[in-house]
């Protein structure tokens, strides 16, 4: 069993179509624990140590948010800076995260095409997405390939149930510690896992 | 009088003052009633210290009454008279007019000269604005529709006596004349003066008042506070009151329109605040002697021998006033609750009336013996004004309460089906009208409950929906729809009714949540006791933010300074939980004051760890500076 821990970001969480169905899929139970962001910290005022506190609760953790600028919005980046301190997350004698997951789990207008060298965005998302790799490496901290719905614009009401449904079942199989190391290492997205029809997921 | 006797006579007054004015605060009966009964207990009634000169001391006592209305003057800015015209002219001109027009004619068809009855129907018209303000001011009124009404009418009042003692001279019945008095009021010279002549001097004075205040006064005053002493602009500010009793004394008018004119004159400038603190006490123990002088003055034998005209004219003329302040109070629209706090606060005859009386006595307008009655029916109504405004709190306001919430609840049944409003504002004062505000703007519809009439039914105009009434009582909240809101905002000023309305809140609407403002620490333990969740203390985050920018101005990083503040904030809400588990163990404190200062020095003393309040390690560079280090020697 992991303790699945999600830090959820959405700045304007009313308009959202996409997180809305995504977190009410979220799978109600102890081992997964919703974490929101903006709502917990409106004025950006981090709570360092119940941060702490919580990180060291849980064994996998999921950045949920929408892909803006090519990146998180900004209270992940203000809870990176402040949360993992050096000599606690990294460092000299900065161990507390060995061992646990890192994963992004993100919503982006661009089409899966988009994200390639002869896309408009050039660049794949894992290239994006870079810094929080490396964040988790020096850390100690697997990263996981991220969690991507693509072309939110786009999407029908069913579509984004499908997704929502992917992503309950993703999440399910992260805190059963069902997926095996060779899977991840196959797939460039976790949703390669839980396929969905290929038509919506491009 | 010698050295010894003055000093002792100075003994005895300072102690009766100091033993009667405080146990008479202590009753809740304000500190004129106590200067009277101060003045009464060392009077020729019981103690008999002071015999026969009660009266002469009351002429030197007077002056209290010249410098209060200096101090007036000085309050009179031009745009307080301009904001408040409508009440001070309407309510107050209607009220002087009409009171001493009745008042008048009933004192001519009683048979007195109409001299006498002019004089006497202008004198008790007046009320009692050292009682009353002071009065309002204790009970926390004073902010109402009704006590800024009050103090309108009062501001005229205070103007009208000069008037007023300008006219009384005309009025002068040869036959009635005080021969020494007259002489010892009006300046003997200028009598021997031609008309012309007389005229001349007395505009002149008027005009040295007037310009010497605008331009001889201020760099005076900067002279003499340019000597760093403040016992000389002490003494400056008095000899300028002084001086100019002395300057209209000696043309013939009243010292108390000269001081007040001065006052004005002065009330636009620099030295304006220190003035007025310095001339106060002056004024505070004067007027005070001058009660003590009424209070003596009484005549008791008088009192005996005529109990039933003397307390019948009493209640007649506090009757009559009242009934007058009554109809102009509705005619100005205040509401039936507020209109009876003002008219029966303003009921009583006041401390100018002993002046007009008096003057009218050595002016030979009034008769001695019907001087001596109205003195004794005016010092009796002074003492009944802190009795009235109790049974008004008592009896008559709860009653007239009750009536105007059945009406809410009549309006309430009538557009129950039209909206259910989610939220309840209990106080729209300065607090709720932000918070009723900023729902209003997001389109959040709020059922406002206040317990001003006059404010009630501005909003209504303006559209809100508010109710007049108590907040705490379960018949209003009912009928404001508590059963079907989600919420309700308890902002009132009032930390009693607060928790009476949490109370009632928690007894009857379980269901309700409540967010609820806080004044003190004492209130915020209170309510933590009372099991609130959301207790929001009015000063915490407006002093904070002043904190904030004192930090900026220091010179410290915008961001940081803000981030210190909630870092400070969180940690001062988490003491306070504390803290209240503390309070609780321990109740035995002696007295308020001692619990505060006791809590204060705990919440200090834990401040100490504030100094270590976690910094933003993430940010800091302290530790991987040191990491790098070690990696070098390595």
């Amino acid at each position: 069993m992991a303790k699945v821990l999600i830090l959820f970001a959405h700045p304007a969480m009313e308009k959202s179509r996409i997180h809305k169905r995504l977190v009410e899929h979220i799978p109600k139970s102890t081992d997964v624990r919703f974490h929101d962001l903006y709502e917990r910290y409106p004025d950006f005022d981090i709570d360092v140590p119940y941060e702490q506190h919580l990180l060291l609760k849980h064994d996998v953790i999921i950045f949920q948010h929408p892909f803006y600028w090519y990146s998180s919005p900004a209270i992940i980046k203000q809870w990176l800076d402040l949360v993992l301190e050096h000599g606690w997350a990294y460092g000299t004698g900065g161990r507390a995260l060995a061992g646990k997951k890192f994963m992004n789990a993100i919503s982006t207008g661009g089409s899966k095409n988009s994200y390639t060298a002869v896309g408009r965005n050039k660049f794949s998302l894992s290239t994006y997405l870079l810094p929080f790799q490396q964040t988790a490496y020096l850390c100690d901290v697997e990263y996981l390939p991220p969690f991507v719905i693509h072309g939110t614009h786009r999407l029908s009401e069913a579509d984004m149930d499908l997704h929502a449904l992917q992503y309950e079942q993703m999440l399910l199989a992260l805190g059963a510690d069902r997926i095996s190391k060779p899977e991840i290492e196959s797939c460039v997205y976790m949703n390669d896992l839980v396929p969905i029809p290929q038509a919506i997921q491009s | 009088m010698d050295n010894n006797a003055f000093l002792f006579q100075a003994m005895v007054y300072l102690a009766a003052s100091v033993i009667m004015v405080p146990l008479a605060k202590r009753l809740a009966l304000g500190s004129v009633l106590g200067y009277l009964l101060a003045g009464i207990l060392i009077g020729p009634a019981v103690l008999k210290f002071i015999g026969g000169e009660g009266e002469s001391l009351m002429h030197s006592a007077e002056f209290g009454v010249v410098m209060m209305l200096f101090l007036i003057g000085l309050e009179l800015e031009p745009a307080v008279l301009w904001r408040l015209r409508k009440a001070i002219l309407g309510m107050g001109g209607l009220q002087v007019l009409i009171t001493s027009v009745i008042i008048s004619g009933i004192a001519f068809y009683a048979g007195l000269p109409w001299q006498s009855s002019l004089a006497i129907g202008m004198a008790l018209a007046l009320s009692s604005t050292a009682l009353v303000l002071q009065t309002l001011a204790e009970k926390g009124i004073d902010k109402t529709t009704a006590g800024r009404s009050a103090f309108a009418v009062l501001l005229f009042q205070d103007i009208a006596v000069i008037p007023m003692l300008a006219f009384f001279p005309l009025l002068a019945i040869t036959g009635l004349a005080n021969p020494e008095a007259a002489s010892h009021s009006a300046g003997g010279w200028i009598e021997s003066q031609s008309a012309w002549m007389r005229t001349l001097i007395i505009t002149g004075a008027v005009a040295l008042i007037i310009v010497g205040g605008r331009y001889l006064v201020p760099p005076i005053f900067r002279l003499v506070a340019s000597t760093q002493l403040r016992e000389m602009f002490t003494a400056t500010a008095l000899l300028l009151v002084v001086g100019i009793a002395v300057l209209m004394s000696s043309v013939g008018l009243s010292p108390a329109l000269g001081t007040f004119l001065s006052g004005v004159v002065l009330a636009n400038s620099e030295y304006k605040h220190e003035l007025e603190s310095d001339i106060e006490p002056f004024k505070g123990l004067l007027l005070g002697l001058f009660f003590i002088a009424v209070g003596a003055s009484i005549n008791f034998e008088l009192i005996l021998e005529h109990p039933l005209l003397i307390f019948g004219l009493v209640l007649a003329l506090m009757f009559v006033k009242a009934v007058v302040l009554l109809i102009i109070g509705k005619a100005f629209e205040l509401r039936i609750d507020q209109n009876i706090i003002f008219s029966s606060s303003l009921s009583q005859v006041g401390e100018f009336a002993f002046v007009l009386l008096s003057f009218s006595l050595t002016e030979g307008i009034v008769a001695r013996s019907n001087v001596e009655i109205l003195m004794a029916v005016v010092a009796i109504s002074m003492s009944l004004t802190p009795i009235a405004f109790f049974l008004n709190e008592k009896i008559v306001l709860p009653f007239v309460d009750k009536r105007l919430s059945n009406n809410v609840k009549e309006q309430r049944e009538a557009d129950t089906v039209e909206e259910k409003n989610p939220v309840i504002i209990a106080g729209f004062g300065h607090f709720g009208n932000i918070i009723g505000r900023f729902l209003r703007a997001h389109g959040i519809k709020a059922t406002i409950l206040d317990i001003d009439s006059n404010r009630v039914d501005f909003l209504r105009k303006m559209g809100f929906k508010v109710y007049y009434g108590d907040a705490s009582r379960y018949d209003i909240l009912l009928a404001a729809g508590a059963a079907e809101a989600k919420m309700v905002i308890i902002a009132m000023d009032d930390a009693e009714k607060r928790l009476q309305m949490i109370e009632t809140i928690k007894k009857h609407f379980p269901d309700l949540q409540m967010l609820v403002r806080s004044s003190t620490r004492e209130d915020t333990y209170d309510q933590m006791n009372a099991g609130i969740l959301h207790i929001y203390r009015e000063t915490i985050d407006t002093s904070l933010r002043m904190g904030v920018d004192a930090l900026k101005i220091l010179g410290h990083r915008a961001y940081s300074a803000q981030r210190a503040a909630r870092t400070f904030f969180r940690y001062d809400e988490q003491k306070l939980k504390d803290l209240s588990k503390v309070r609780n163990n321990e109740k035995e404190y002696i007295n308020q004051a001692r619990e505060y200062i006791e809590e204060l020095e705990a919440i200090i003393q834990a401040d100490n760890q504030a100094l270590h309040l976690r910094k933003d390690l993430g940010w800091d560079e302290d530790s991987l500076i040191a990491d790098e280090k070690v990696k070098k020697d390595e």
